[in-house]
C-alpha cells in the first residue's frame, strides 16, 4: 500500500510546489481545503438548497426545469388531515401511518435502549471477571451490517424457525411472527435495540468510569447504602452522559430505515413503515416517482433533526466547558 | 476450586448481587452471540436439513457410501422394522412408499423396505453445499468485488481529503477559517437521509448513477473525519513544521512527510470507521445502484430476501460470508474500534 501512496504523493508535490510559489504558503491552506469543500458543497449544501426547489414543485420529472412550481401544495397534501391522530383521515394516509409508526418506534426503542444499556453499563462497571470479554460481547452487534442483523433475526423468527420450535417444544402456541402487524413491529423495535445497544452501553460505561473514585470512598466512609449511593452519586454525576445518549439515540431513531426495511420491508401492510421508508418509496421505489412529496417529507424530518442536533451540540459544548 | 472460581477482586465471597450480575451477563452472551452462531451453524446444513422442523442444533450430514455397480455414492439408512431390522442398507431409489435398497456387503440383491421403516444414518458434519451452490447460482464474487472496491477506494479518498482539510484547519491561520469550521459543523446537522432526492439528481448530473463512484464520492468528506483528525493534529507542535520550513520543505511535503505519519493513530481510527460505514452502507447504495451487476453484498442480500419464500440455503451462506470480514477486523482491532466509535458518536 505504502509503495503505491508514496509515488502518488510525489506526483502531487509538483503542482503543489508551483501553487505555493504563486499563492504563498498562507493561501495554500485553501488548496488543502478545496477537495473537502468541493465535496461538502456539491453533496451536502447544494442538495439542501435543491431540496426546497423539489418540495415546491410537482410532477414526476427529475430535472428541475421540467417541474412546474406548485408552491406549498406538497406540504399541504402531507398535512391535510381531519385529525392527526387518525391516519385514515389524512389525504396521504401512508405518511401519517409512517409518522405514527416512527413516533411509537422511537418511544419504545429509545426507552428500552436507555434502560438496557444503562443496566449493562452498571453491571460492567462492577468488579467482575472477564470484563473485556463481556464488554466485547455486548458491543459485537454494532459492527454487523443492518441487512445481516435483519436476516439473522428473520431466520430465527420465520414460521418454521428456531423460536417457534422452542415454543412448540414447551407446548406453547406458535406464532407466524412476520405476518402479524403487532409482532412484526415489536420485533422491529427489539432487533433495533439489540443492534444498537452496545454503542450506548460503551458511552455510558465511559461516563461511569469517569466518576472520581474518591466520591465513592467518601460515601463508603459514611456507610451509605448501595441504593443511596446510586441515587445520590452515580445518577446525578452520570446525568450529562445520559442526556447525550438520549439525544443521540433520538437523532438516530428518527432516521431508522436500514434494519427495519431489510427485516420487514415495511410490512405486513404498512405496520412497520417508518418515515424514511416513506421518503424512499415515494422518491425512488414507487412508479410515479413523487419527488416533490418525498422532498417535502424530508424537509419536515430535517426540521426535527436540526432541532435535536442543536440540542446535542449545546449539551456537548456545555459539558465540555464544565 | 470453587473458592477460586467464586473469588472476586477485593471481596472474600460473592454477594448475591454478583450472582445476579453474572446471570445477566450470561444471558447477554446467549442473546448477543446465540442468534449469529445459530445462523452460522444453519449455513452449514444441507438444503433438506434446513427444511426439517423442528430444526436440530447441529448440522448433520447423511452417511454416503459407494457401492460397487452404482455410479454415485448412495445414502445409507438403518432399517428399524421387518426382517432386516438393525441393519444398514444403501438406498437406490424410492418408489412411492417402498424404498429399493441393497446391502453394501451384497450389492447384487435388490431388497424392498417400506419407506417408514428406515431411518437415515447421520453424523455431525459441516455441509459446504450451500456455499458451493452460492458460487454457482449467484455472481457472488462480483458483489464481493463491488463491496471491496467501494470500501477501499472510499476509505483512501476519505483519509486523503479529510486529512488535507484537517491540516489546513489546524496548522494555518487564515481569514475565513472560522467560517469554514462553522460550515463543517453545519454539515453535521444534515444527514444524507434528508437530502436523498436532490442528491440523486446531482449524482446523476455527474453521470455517476449506477456506477460504484456514485456511492464512493458523495460520502467521501465527513465532518466526523475532519474533526477527529484536526483535534489530533492540534497536538502536534508547530516547531516541527517551522524546522522543516527552514530546511526548505514545501508545504505539501510537510503535510505528507511529517503531519500524516505523526497523525497515524487518528488516521487509523478514521480508517476503521470508514471501512465499517462503507462495508455496511445500505440506503444510499440502494438508491444509487440499480443494475444487479453493480450491487454491493448488502444490496444483493436484501434483494434475495423475498417476503414469503426465500432461498434460505444460499442466503444463509451469503450472510455468513458478508459478516466474516467485519468479524475478522473486529477480532483484531476491537479496542480501537470501541474507542473510535465512542469518541466520535458513531457517525
Amino acid at each position: 500500500m505504502l509503495s503505491l501512496i508514496t509515488p502518488l504523493m510525489q506526483i502531487i508535490e509538483w503542482p503543489m510546489r508551483a501553487l505555493q510559489r504563486i499563492l504563498g504558503p498562507r493561501k495554500l491552506a485553501w488548496v488543502f481545503l478545496l477537495p473537502n469543500l468541493f465535496l461538502f458543497g456539491f453533496f451536502t449544501f447544494l442538495p439542501v438548497i435543491l431540496n426546497f426547489f423539489y418540495a415546491t414543485t410537482g410532477s414526476d420529472h427529475i430535472l428541475l426545469e421540467d417541474r412546474p412550481y406548485v408552491g406549498m401544495r406538497n406540504f399541504d397534501e402531507l398535512m391535510n388531515c381531519t385529525s392527526y391522530l387518525d391516519p385514515n383521515s389524512c389525504q396521504i394516509d401512508l405518511f401519517w401511518r409512517a409518522v405514527h409508526n416512527t413516533l411509537w418506534f422511537i418511544v419504545l426503542q429509545v426507552g428500552f435502549m436507555v434502560f438496557f444499556s444503562m443496566t449493562t453499563a452498571l453491571i460492567l462497571n462492577r468488579k467482575i471477571r472477564a470484563r473485556g470479554f463481556f464488554r466485547a460481547v455486548f458491543f459485537f452487534p454494532v459492527l454487523l451490517s443492518p441487512v445481516v442483523v435483519a436476516l439473522v433475526w428473520k431466520w430465527i423468527l420465520q414460521d418454521q424457525g428456531a423460536l417457534n420450535a422452542v415454543l412448540d417444544h414447551f407446548g406453547l402456541q406458535t406464532v407466524n411472527w412476520m405476518l402479524s402487524p403487532t409482532w412484526a413491529f415489536a420485533w422491529s423495535v427489539f432487533i433495533s435495540v439489540w443492534f444498537h445497544m452496545g454503542f450506548y452501553t460503551l458511552i455510558l460505561l465511559a461516563g461511569l468510569q469517569s466518576i472520581p473514585r474518591d466520591v465513592y470512598e467518601a460515601a463508603a466512609m459514611d456507610a451509605a447504602s448501595p441504593w443511596r449511593v446510586f441515587r445520590k452519586i452515580t445518577l446525578p454525576l452520570l446525568m450529562p452522559t445520559m442526556v447525550v445518549v438520549l439525544v443521540l439515540s433520538l437523532i438516530k431513531g428518527v432516521q431508522t430505515f436500514d434494519e427495519v426495511y431489510a427485516f420487514t420491508g415495511g410490512g405486513p401492510g404498512s405496520a412497520t413503515t417508518l418515515v424514511i421508508q416513506f421518503i424512499y418509496q415515494n422518491g425512488f421505489a414507487g412508479a410515479p416517482r413523487l419527488f416533490g412529496l418525498a422532498s417535502a417529507a424530508s424537509i419536515l424530518v430535517a426540521i426535527v433533526l436540526i432541532a435535536l442536533t442543536a440540542v446535542q451540540l449545546w449539551i456537548t459544548r456545555r459539558n465540555a466547558n464544565g | 476450586m470453587t473458592a477460586f472460581l467464586t473469588r472476586t477482586r477485593g471481596r472474600k465471597r460473592l454477594h448475591w448481587t454478583d450472582w445476579m450480575a453474572y446471570a445477566y451477563l450470561t444471558l447477554g452472551v446467549l442473546l448477543m452471540f446465540g442468534p449469529v452462531l445459530w445462523l452460522v451453524l444453519s449455513s452449514f446444513k444441507t438444503e433438506r436439513e434446513l427444511q426439517n422442523y423442528p430444526p436440530r442444533l447441529l448440522p448433520y450430514v447423511q452417511k454416503m457410501e459407494t457401492v460397487p455397480g452404482y455410479d454415485k455414492p448412495l445414502p445409507i439408512y438403518k432399517v428399524t422394522a421387518g426382517p432386516l431390522a438393525g441393519q444398514e442398507v444403501a438406498q437406490i431409489r424410492r418408489i412411492g412408499l417402498i424404498s429399493q435398497v441393497v446391502k453394501p456387503s451384497d450389492p447384487k440383491t435388490v431388497l424392498k423396505v417400506p419407506f417408514k421403516d428406515r431411518k437415515a444414518v447421520e453424523h455431525v458434519a459441516l455441509a459446504t453445499s450451500n456455499y458451493s451452490k452460492l458460487f454457482e447460482r449467484f455472481n457472488f464474487f462480483r458483489f464481493f468485488y463491488n463491496s471491496t472496491f467501494i470500501t477501499v477506494m472510499a476509505t483512501l479518498i476519505t483519509l486523503l481529503v479529510n486529512s488535507m482539510a484537517a491540516f489546513a484547519l489546524s496548522k494555518y491561520q487564515f481569514r475565513g477559517r472560522g467560517l469554514v469550521m462553522a460550515l463543517i459543523i453545519g454539515t453535521l446537522m444534515i444527514p444524507p437521509t434528508v437530502v436523498l432526492v436532490p442528491l440523486f439528481l446531482i449524482v446523476r448530473d455527474f453521470g455517476m448513477i449506477d456506477s460504484l463512484w456514485g456511492v464512493i464520492i458523495p460520502g467521501a468528506a465527513t465532518p466526523t473525519g475532519v474533526f477527529l483528525l484536526r483535534q489530533y493534529m492540534l497536538t502536534i507542535p508547530d516547531e516541527i513544521l517551522d524546522a522543516a520550513r527552514m530546511d526548505k520543505a514545501s508545504e505539501w511535503k510537510i503535510y505528507w512527510r511529517i503531519i500524516l505519519p505523526l497523525s497515524a493513530p487518528a488516521i487509523a481510527v478514521l480508517a476503521i470507521l470508514s471501512i465499517m460505514w462503507r462495508w455496511n452502507d445500505f440506503l444510499w447504495p440502494l438508491i444509487a445502484l440499480q443494475k444487479q451487476e453493480n450491487f454491493t453484498l448488502q444490496l444483493a442480500l436484501n434483494s434475495f430476501r423475498g417476503e414469503f419464500t426465500t432461498d434460505w440455503a444460499s442466503l444463509l451462506a451469503m450472510t455468513v460470508l458478508t459478516l466474516v470480514p467485519i468479524v475478522v477486523v473486529f477480532a483484531f482491532l476491537q479496542k480501537y474500534i470501541a474507542t473510535g466509535i465512542a469518541s466520535t458518536g458513531g457517525k
